[in-house]
């Protein structure tokens, strides 16, 4: 019985994390359209709803009631199971993420990993549905999305020893806490910048979205999908822009930690502080959208494995120095 | 219990995927199921306390390995040739260097899981003590930066030639390729790209291009 009560109540917890979150994928997309459209001097979706808030709702029930379009010579299991990964990847990755001290769903000690790992696989989704289609642009837009998130992988863990380097632990909260001077983002900008970057390339953002470049490829590996399977690509990738600016003000921008703890700073709960910083991130993100033209995809391999590698891979040598001539190595 | 039901249910996964590997008609099917092999496989590494080793073998094998055999069986176009493993006769010719090969891993296995049954002091003297209260990301750290420096450099420096004799293997130098260089390009000026000429009629300019 007791067994079942702590199911239940786990039950409980990993419902009250996601219907907030899937809430909150729905009204980002709202925010990326409005900002893309204000730098357009559009209005953007303003029609349903207050501020035309209830747009995504209104496009998710339309996707929900169109027809799902299996092709005929596609494989049809992994065409299936493609945005059923894309989506629980993206979600199953807020587990770890700390909203506070305590209000964590799992609080475990390789988290960093966890969630490394978790954003290393996205690419499946991707490259199941490209292939599963069985038509060339798909495939041709899978094998482009799945060469390009190895390659900026490597320069996000490469980062990411950055701020291990100076925590000391795999843990999230620990990362957080060891920001409560200074924020990483001071000593580390060039890491924060990079960073930005390579999360623009590994969540398929514009200008890296050449795995759905329409002039190229129509929707890259999306081409074939309709309906609800096309909606949950569409989660799927949102929610997981969304974990990277988590991942983002976690690492860089002290995550729950008000910026100054002092009088009418610190009483604002921690979880509404990470929740600014995430969309102080995913408006630069939109901006950066309708700012900046597509890359060619030669540029962005040579950018990812020519400047960031070698950049984040002497700023590791850099700070790992630093740290040890003047004996400031985390040692617990 | 629950311990118990769960590390049933992930080696049960494992091992059948790892029997659908081979068995599988569609070559990217198989590859589909190596994924879920090792992912059960790190699965039960996190089970075993040492979740360390399992995420590492998430990220390494799951998140790179797997996505270039995937890469290459999908650009090989071998997903046509069904595989016929159970079919032909004339493939079974593999299956009696395969039941050797498989019978002296079985045997080696035997043997270390024997040693540690019959021996126990050869396991006391590989770790020597357990130290509780430390994650295993630390003492893994403070072992293999210590006592195993030097094979954990080693093995580092094996990789990088690997790497760059693949890299020299494969690297060829090629005649007429245009190569662009995009400082050349941001660099360049009015007065390099465009030339002011008088034309005289019927006679026209000779421009090289």
């Amino acid at each position: 019985m007791e067994y079942f009560n702590t199911i239940f109540q786990e039950f409980y917890k990993i419902l009250f994390l996601l219907v907030p979150v899937l809430v909150s994928v729905a009204m980002i997309v709202w925010l990326d359209r409005r900002v893309w459209a204000f730098v357009q001097k559009r209005q953007g979706p303003n029609v349903v709803g207050p501020f035309g808030l209830l747009q995504s709702l209104a496009d998710a029930l339309k996707y929900i009631f169109k027809e799902m379009i299996i092709p005929a010579s596609s494989n049809k299991v992994i065409f299936i199971l493609a945005p059923i990964v894309t989506m629980t990847l993206a979600l199953i990755a807020w587990a770890v993420i700390p909203f506070g001290e305590t209000q964590v769903l799992a609080d475990i000690n390789v988290g960093i990993l966890y969630l490394f790992a978790v954003s290393s696989l996205s690419v499946y989704g991707i490259i199941m549905g490209g292939w599963a289609s069985n038509s060339k642009y798909p495939f041709l837009g899978a094998i482009r999305s799945a060469a390009q998130m190895v390659s900026y992988e490597v320069s996000i863990g490469i980062i990411i020893i950055n701020v291990l380097l100076c925590v000391g632990s795999l843990n999230l909260s620990d990362i957080v806490l060891a920001q409560q001077d200074l924020w990483f983002i001071i000593p580390l900008l060039p890491m924060f910048v990079i960073f930005f970057i390579s999360a623009l390339a590994e969540t398929n953002r514009p200008p890296f979205d050449l795995p759905e470049a329409e002039a190229e490829l129509v929707a890259g590996y999306q081409t074939e999908y309709s309906g609800m399977m096309y909606a949950m690509f569409w989660l799927g990738e949102y929610a997981n822009i969304l974990l990277m600016c988590a991942l983002g003000s976690i690492l860089f921008l002290g995550g729950w930690l008000s910026p100054i703890d002092l009088y009418p700073f610190n009483i604002i709960p921690g979880a509404l502080w990470l929740i600014f910083k995430i969309i102080f991130l995913f408006i630069l993100f939109a901006l950066v959208k309708a700012i900046v033209p597509r890359y060619r995809y030669d540029q962005l391999m040579r950018l990812g494995w020519k400047i960031f590698l070698p950049l984040s891979l002497t700023w590791v040598v850099l700070t790992a120095s630093y740290l040890f001539y003047f004996n400031l190595l985390p040692t617990n | 219990m629950a311990h118990a039901i769960f590390f049933y249910i992930f080696s049960a996964i494992a091992i059948i995927s790892a029997i659908m590997v081979t068995a599988s008609k569609n070559t990217v099917h198989s590859v589909f199921f190596l994924i879920l092999d090792f992912i059960s496989i790190s699965c039960l590494f996190i089970m075993i306390g040492a979740e360390f080793l399992g995420m590492i073998m998430l990220i390494v094998y799951v998140g790179a390995v797997a996505v270039l055999f995937l890469f290459v069986v999908m650009m090989l176009n071998v997903a046509q040739q069904k595989n016929q493993w159970f079919l032909s006769t004339q493939s079974s010719g593999h299956i009696p260097v395969g039941l050797i090969i498989s019978t002296i891993i079985f045997f080696e296995l035997i043997i270390v899981i024997g040693g540690w049954k019959y021996k126990p002091e050869l396991l006391e003297k590989i770790n020597p003590e357990i130290i509780e209260n430390v994650s295993n990301t630390h003492s893994l750290g403070q072992i293999l930066y210590t006592d195993y420096i030097h094979i954990f450099q080693i093995s580092g420096m094996i990789l990088l030639v690997a790497m760059i004799g693949a890299i020299v293997l494969t690297f060829r130098q090629r005649d007429g390729v245009k190569r662009q260089s995009y400082i050349k390009q941001i660099s360049r000026e009015r007065s390099e790209g465009v030339q002011v000429l008088d034309v005289k009629s019927n006679e026209g300019v000779s421009v090289d291009d």
